[in-house]
Protein backbone atom coordinates (compact mmCIF):
# COMPACT_ATOMS: atom_id res chain seq x y z
CA UNK A 1 0.00 0.00 0.00
CA UNK A 2 1.99 3.02 -1.09
CA UNK A 3 -0.13 5.79 0.42
CA UNK A 4 -2.88 5.76 3.22
CA UNK A 5 -6.69 6.61 2.11
CA UNK A 6 -7.83 9.84 3.85
CA UNK A 7 -11.29 10.86 3.86
CA UNK A 8 -11.73 14.20 3.02
CA UNK A 9 -15.71 15.09 2.89
CA UNK A 10 -17.49 17.05 5.83
CA UNK A 11 -19.75 14.40 6.97
CA UNK A 12 -19.16 12.28 9.80
CA UNK A 13 -18.27 8.59 8.70
CA UNK A 14 -21.54 7.12 10.46
CA UNK A 15 -23.59 9.74 8.61
CA UNK A 16 -22.28 8.49 5.13
CA UNK A 17 -22.70 4.64 5.98
CA UNK A 18 -26.18 5.40 7.15
CA UNK A 19 -26.69 7.68 3.76
CA UNK A 20 -25.13 4.35 1.69
CA UNK A 21 -28.35 2.53 0.86
CA UNK A 22 -32.28 2.74 0.59
CA UNK A 23 -34.00 1.69 3.15
CA UNK A 24 -37.21 0.06 1.82
CA UNK A 25 -35.30 -1.63 -1.09
CA UNK A 26 -31.77 -2.93 -0.07
CA UNK A 27 -32.42 -6.69 0.12
CA UNK A 28 -34.67 -6.89 -3.26
CA UNK A 29 -32.26 -7.67 -5.45
CA UNK A 30 -30.81 -9.89 -2.90
CA UNK A 31 -34.55 -11.42 -2.41
CA UNK A 32 -35.41 -11.66 -5.28
CA UNK A 33 -32.48 -13.82 -6.70
CA UNK A 34 -33.60 -16.45 -3.72
CA UNK A 35 -37.08 -16.47 -4.74
CA UNK A 36 -36.31 -17.07 -8.55
CA UNK A 37 -33.76 -19.64 -7.25
CA UNK A 38 -36.69 -21.61 -5.56
CA UNK A 39 -38.85 -21.14 -8.92
CA UNK A 40 -36.64 -22.33 -11.30
CA UNK A 41 -35.59 -25.35 -9.21
CA UNK A 42 -39.43 -27.14 -10.21
CA UNK A 43 -39.14 -25.65 -13.93
CA UNK A 44 -35.20 -26.72 -14.51
CA UNK A 45 -36.48 -30.18 -12.96
CA UNK A 46 -38.95 -30.26 -15.24
CA UNK A 47 -37.99 -28.93 -18.47
CA UNK A 48 -34.38 -31.24 -17.77
CA UNK A 49 -36.80 -34.51 -17.65
CA UNK A 50 -38.71 -33.37 -21.06
CA UNK A 51 -35.70 -32.75 -22.81
CA UNK A 52 -34.39 -35.92 -21.79
CA UNK A 53 -37.55 -38.44 -22.42
CA UNK A 54 -39.35 -36.30 -24.72
CA UNK A 55 -37.29 -33.54 -26.49
CA UNK A 56 -33.75 -35.61 -26.96
CA UNK A 57 -33.37 -35.80 -30.61
CA UNK A 58 -37.60 -35.45 -31.53
CA UNK A 59 -38.70 -34.40 -34.81
CA UNK A 60 -39.53 -31.34 -35.65
CA UNK A 61 -43.22 -32.35 -35.10
CA UNK A 62 -43.06 -34.12 -32.05
CA UNK A 63 -41.13 -30.86 -30.73
CA UNK A 64 -43.85 -28.47 -31.84
CA UNK A 65 -46.48 -30.70 -30.59
CA UNK A 66 -44.80 -30.78 -27.06
CA UNK A 67 -44.25 -26.84 -27.05
CA UNK A 68 -48.20 -25.88 -27.85
CA UNK A 69 -49.35 -28.27 -25.48
CA UNK A 70 -51.38 -25.41 -23.05
CA UNK A 71 -49.46 -26.53 -19.41
CA UNK A 72 -45.69 -26.89 -21.24
CA UNK A 73 -46.24 -23.49 -23.08
CA UNK A 74 -47.06 -21.97 -19.63
CA UNK A 75 -44.08 -23.63 -17.86
CA UNK A 76 -42.04 -22.96 -20.39
CA UNK A 77 -42.82 -19.15 -20.44
CA UNK A 78 -42.44 -19.26 -16.53
CA UNK A 79 -39.27 -20.73 -17.13
CA UNK A 80 -37.89 -18.64 -19.84
CA UNK A 81 -38.87 -15.41 -17.30
CA UNK A 82 -37.43 -16.66 -14.03
CA UNK A 83 -33.91 -17.88 -15.48
CA UNK A 84 -33.21 -14.36 -17.18
CA UNK A 85 -34.06 -12.78 -14.54
CA UNK A 86 -31.82 -14.76 -12.27
CA UNK A 87 -29.06 -14.54 -14.67
CA UNK A 88 -29.73 -10.57 -14.78
CA UNK A 89 -29.68 -10.31 -11.01
CA UNK A 90 -26.24 -13.25 -11.01
CA UNK A 91 -24.43 -11.99 -13.73
CA UNK A 92 -24.64 -8.31 -12.15
CA UNK A 93 -23.32 -9.30 -8.89
CA UNK A 94 -20.62 -10.62 -10.72
CA UNK A 95 -20.05 -7.42 -12.61
CA UNK A 96 -20.35 -5.36 -9.68
CA UNK A 97 -17.55 -7.71 -7.36
CA UNK A 98 -14.75 -7.78 -10.38
CA UNK A 99 -15.26 -4.44 -12.94
CA UNK A 100 -12.28 -2.32 -12.02
CA UNK A 101 -14.12 0.76 -13.29
CA UNK A 102 -17.47 2.73 -12.50
CA UNK A 103 -17.62 3.12 -16.00
CA UNK A 104 -16.89 -0.18 -16.74
CA UNK A 105 -19.24 -1.38 -14.37
CA UNK A 106 -22.43 0.64 -15.72
CA UNK A 107 -22.01 -0.30 -19.06
CA UNK A 108 -21.38 -3.73 -18.30
CA UNK A 109 -24.54 -4.01 -16.08
CA UNK A 110 -26.94 -2.51 -18.53
CA UNK A 111 -25.00 -4.25 -21.28
CA UNK A 112 -26.50 -7.59 -19.56
CA UNK A 113 -29.91 -6.33 -19.00
CA UNK A 114 -30.32 -5.18 -22.26
CA UNK A 115 -28.98 -8.76 -23.51
CA UNK A 116 -31.11 -10.68 -20.87
CA UNK A 117 -34.35 -8.31 -21.92
CA UNK A 118 -34.31 -9.54 -25.61
CA UNK A 119 -33.17 -13.03 -25.03
CA UNK A 120 -36.14 -12.96 -23.00
CA UNK A 121 -38.80 -11.10 -25.33
CA UNK A 122 -37.32 -13.56 -28.33
CA UNK A 123 -37.72 -16.77 -26.28
CA UNK A 124 -41.60 -16.00 -25.00
CA UNK A 125 -42.59 -14.61 -28.82
CA UNK A 126 -40.95 -18.13 -29.79
CA UNK A 127 -42.69 -20.11 -27.53
CA UNK A 128 -45.94 -18.23 -28.07
CA UNK A 129 -45.52 -18.35 -31.80
CA UNK A 130 -45.84 -22.16 -31.40
CA UNK A 131 -48.24 -22.42 -29.07
CA UNK A 132 -50.95 -20.20 -30.28
CA UNK B 1 -5.27 7.78 -1.95
CA UNK B 2 -8.16 9.66 -1.32
CA UNK B 3 -11.97 9.02 -1.57
CA UNK B 4 -14.09 9.93 -4.60
CA UNK B 5 -17.20 8.10 -4.24
CA UNK B 6 -19.06 8.13 -0.76
CA UNK B 7 -20.21 4.44 -1.46
CA UNK B 8 -16.06 3.44 -0.64
CA UNK B 9 -16.95 4.73 2.91
CA UNK B 10 -17.33 1.09 3.77
CA UNK B 11 -14.06 0.25 1.94
CA UNK B 12 -11.98 2.18 4.80
CA UNK B 13 -11.59 1.09 7.59
CA UNK B 14 -8.96 2.39 10.42
CA UNK B 15 -6.46 0.87 12.34
CA UNK B 16 -5.99 -0.05 16.06
CA UNK B 17 -3.36 3.40 15.94
CA UNK B 18 -5.65 5.66 14.04
CA UNK B 19 -4.67 5.34 10.90
CA UNK B 20 -6.97 4.49 7.65
CA UNK B 21 -6.51 1.38 5.54
CA UNK B 22 -8.25 0.48 2.74
CA UNK B 23 -10.13 -2.88 3.10
CA UNK B 24 -9.51 -5.78 0.49
CA UNK B 25 -12.79 -6.23 -1.91
CA UNK B 26 -14.78 -9.77 -1.01
CA UNK B 27 -14.02 -12.16 -3.79
CA UNK B 28 -9.97 -11.69 -3.47
CA UNK B 29 -9.28 -14.45 -5.54
CA UNK B 30 -5.11 -13.42 -4.96
CA UNK B 31 -5.49 -13.87 -0.75
CA UNK B 32 -7.40 -16.96 -0.07
CA UNK B 33 -6.44 -20.63 -0.85
CA UNK B 34 -8.69 -21.21 -3.25
CA UNK B 35 -8.24 -25.23 -2.95
CA UNK B 36 -10.50 -24.89 1.01
CA UNK B 37 -13.48 -26.62 0.73
CA UNK B 38 -15.45 -23.23 1.50
CA UNK B 39 -13.73 -21.03 -1.59
CA UNK B 40 -13.51 -23.54 -3.84
CA UNK B 41 -17.52 -24.39 -3.81
CA UNK B 42 -18.26 -20.94 -4.05
CA UNK B 43 -16.01 -19.37 -6.29
CA UNK B 44 -17.20 -22.46 -8.26
CA UNK B 45 -20.80 -21.84 -7.50
CA UNK B 46 -20.32 -18.78 -9.28
CA UNK B 47 -18.03 -20.13 -12.67
CA UNK B 48 -20.64 -22.63 -12.91
CA UNK B 49 -23.59 -20.04 -12.99
CA UNK B 50 -21.73 -17.81 -14.98
CA UNK B 51 -21.61 -21.27 -17.53
CA UNK B 52 -25.09 -21.69 -17.28
CA UNK B 53 -25.60 -18.07 -17.94
CA UNK B 54 -24.09 -18.45 -21.69
CA UNK B 55 -25.73 -22.16 -22.24
CA UNK B 56 -29.34 -20.83 -22.02
CA UNK B 57 -28.48 -19.03 -25.18
CA UNK B 58 -29.31 -22.96 -26.54
CA UNK B 59 -32.64 -23.13 -25.07
CA UNK B 60 -33.11 -19.56 -26.60
CA UNK B 61 -31.66 -21.15 -29.51
CA UNK B 62 -33.82 -23.90 -29.77
CA UNK B 63 -37.19 -22.46 -28.91
CA UNK B 64 -36.50 -19.90 -31.98
CA UNK B 65 -35.52 -22.25 -34.61
CA UNK B 66 -39.04 -24.24 -33.50
CA UNK B 67 -40.79 -20.93 -33.90
CA UNK B 68 -38.47 -20.01 -37.02
CA UNK B 69 -39.85 -23.58 -39.07
CA UNK B 70 -38.54 -26.97 -39.57
CA UNK B 71 -35.06 -25.83 -41.64
CA UNK B 72 -33.96 -24.20 -39.10
CA UNK B 73 -34.69 -26.48 -36.50
CA UNK B 74 -33.10 -29.37 -38.21
CA UNK B 75 -30.05 -26.67 -38.16
CA UNK B 76 -30.46 -26.60 -34.22
CA UNK B 77 -30.61 -30.15 -33.90
CA UNK B 78 -27.83 -30.95 -36.12
CA UNK B 79 -25.27 -28.41 -34.21
CA UNK B 80 -26.34 -29.57 -31.26
CA UNK B 81 -25.71 -33.35 -32.03
CA UNK B 82 -22.71 -32.69 -33.29
CA UNK B 83 -19.25 -34.21 -31.00
CA UNK B 84 -18.81 -30.76 -30.08
CA UNK B 85 -22.58 -29.52 -29.92
CA UNK B 86 -22.90 -32.65 -27.10
CA UNK B 87 -19.65 -31.89 -25.51
CA UNK B 88 -20.99 -28.53 -24.87
CA UNK B 89 -24.59 -29.88 -23.93
CA UNK B 90 -22.40 -32.30 -21.57
CA UNK B 91 -20.64 -29.99 -19.60
CA UNK B 92 -23.59 -27.45 -19.17
CA UNK B 93 -25.56 -30.42 -17.45
CA UNK B 94 -22.28 -30.73 -15.15
CA UNK B 95 -22.19 -26.98 -14.82
CA UNK B 96 -26.54 -26.89 -14.28
CA UNK B 97 -26.51 -29.45 -11.72
CA UNK B 98 -23.19 -28.34 -9.49
CA UNK B 99 -25.31 -24.74 -9.40
CA UNK B 100 -28.70 -26.16 -8.46
CA UNK B 101 -27.16 -28.35 -6.10
CA UNK B 102 -24.74 -25.21 -4.47
CA UNK B 103 -27.65 -23.50 -4.93
CA UNK B 104 -29.66 -25.78 -2.64
CA UNK B 105 -26.75 -25.61 -0.22
CA UNK B 106 -27.34 -21.80 0.08
CA UNK B 107 -30.80 -21.45 0.27
CA UNK B 108 -30.30 -24.16 3.16
CA UNK B 109 -27.35 -21.53 4.78
CA UNK B 110 -29.79 -18.39 4.45
CA UNK B 111 -32.37 -19.77 6.39
CA UNK B 112 -29.78 -19.85 9.02
CA UNK B 113 -28.55 -23.76 9.02
CA UNK B 114 -25.64 -25.98 8.14
CA UNK B 115 -22.84 -22.93 9.40
CA UNK B 116 -21.08 -25.83 11.80
CA UNK B 117 -17.64 -26.59 10.20
CA UNK B 118 -18.53 -30.13 9.64
CA UNK B 119 -21.60 -29.17 8.12
CA UNK B 120 -20.28 -27.46 5.78
CA UNK B 121 -17.50 -29.94 4.26
CA UNK B 122 -20.33 -32.66 4.69
CA UNK B 123 -22.67 -30.28 2.37
CA UNK B 124 -19.46 -29.48 0.17
CA UNK B 125 -18.98 -33.11 -0.35
CA UNK B 126 -22.69 -33.69 -1.40
CA UNK B 127 -22.86 -31.12 -3.99
CA UNK B 128 -19.95 -32.66 -5.94
CA UNK B 129 -20.80 -36.41 -5.42
CA UNK B 130 -24.52 -35.19 -6.30
CA UNK B 131 -23.04 -33.27 -9.61
CA UNK B 132 -21.46 -36.53 -10.59
CA UNK B 133 -24.62 -38.79 -9.94
CA UNK B 134 -27.29 -36.70 -11.25
CA UNK B 135 -25.15 -35.88 -14.49
CA UNK B 136 -24.39 -39.65 -14.96
CA UNK B 137 -28.12 -40.11 -14.97
CA UNK B 138 -29.45 -37.47 -16.96
CA UNK B 139 -27.58 -38.56 -19.96
CA UNK B 140 -27.87 -42.63 -19.14
CA UNK B 141 -30.84 -42.62 -22.12
CA UNK B 142 -28.33 -41.13 -24.70
CA UNK B 143 -25.66 -44.26 -23.82
CA UNK B 144 -27.38 -46.42 -25.82
CA UNK B 145 -27.16 -44.25 -28.72
CA UNK B 146 -24.03 -43.00 -28.17
CA UNK B 147 -22.33 -47.11 -28.16
CA UNK B 148 -24.30 -47.27 -31.46
CA UNK B 149 -22.75 -44.42 -33.12
CA UNK B 150 -19.23 -45.18 -31.69
CA UNK B 151 -19.64 -48.71 -32.93
CA UNK B 152 -20.96 -47.45 -36.49
CA UNK B 153 -18.02 -45.23 -36.45
CA UNK B 154 -15.50 -47.97 -36.30
CA UNK B 155 -17.46 -50.10 -38.70
CA UNK B 156 -17.53 -47.04 -41.17
CA UNK B 157 -13.68 -46.64 -40.79
CA UNK B 158 -12.76 -50.82 -40.83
Amino acid sequence: MAQNPSVDTLRSPLGRVRGLGSARGGTHHWFMQRVTSAALLPLTIWFAVNAVFTLAGASYEVAAQWVAQPWNAVLLLALVLATFHHVAAGLQVVIEDYAASEAGKLVGILLVKAICWLLALASVLAVLRVAI
Amino acid sequence: MSMQDSREAAMIGRRTDGTTVRRPLSPHLQVYDMMQMSSFSSILNRITGVAWSLGVVLLVWWLVALAMGEPAYQTAMTAMSHPIGLLVLVSMTVAAWYHTLAGLRHLNWDIGRGFEIPAMYRSGWAVFIGTVVLSVLTWLPAIPGAVEWIAAQINANS
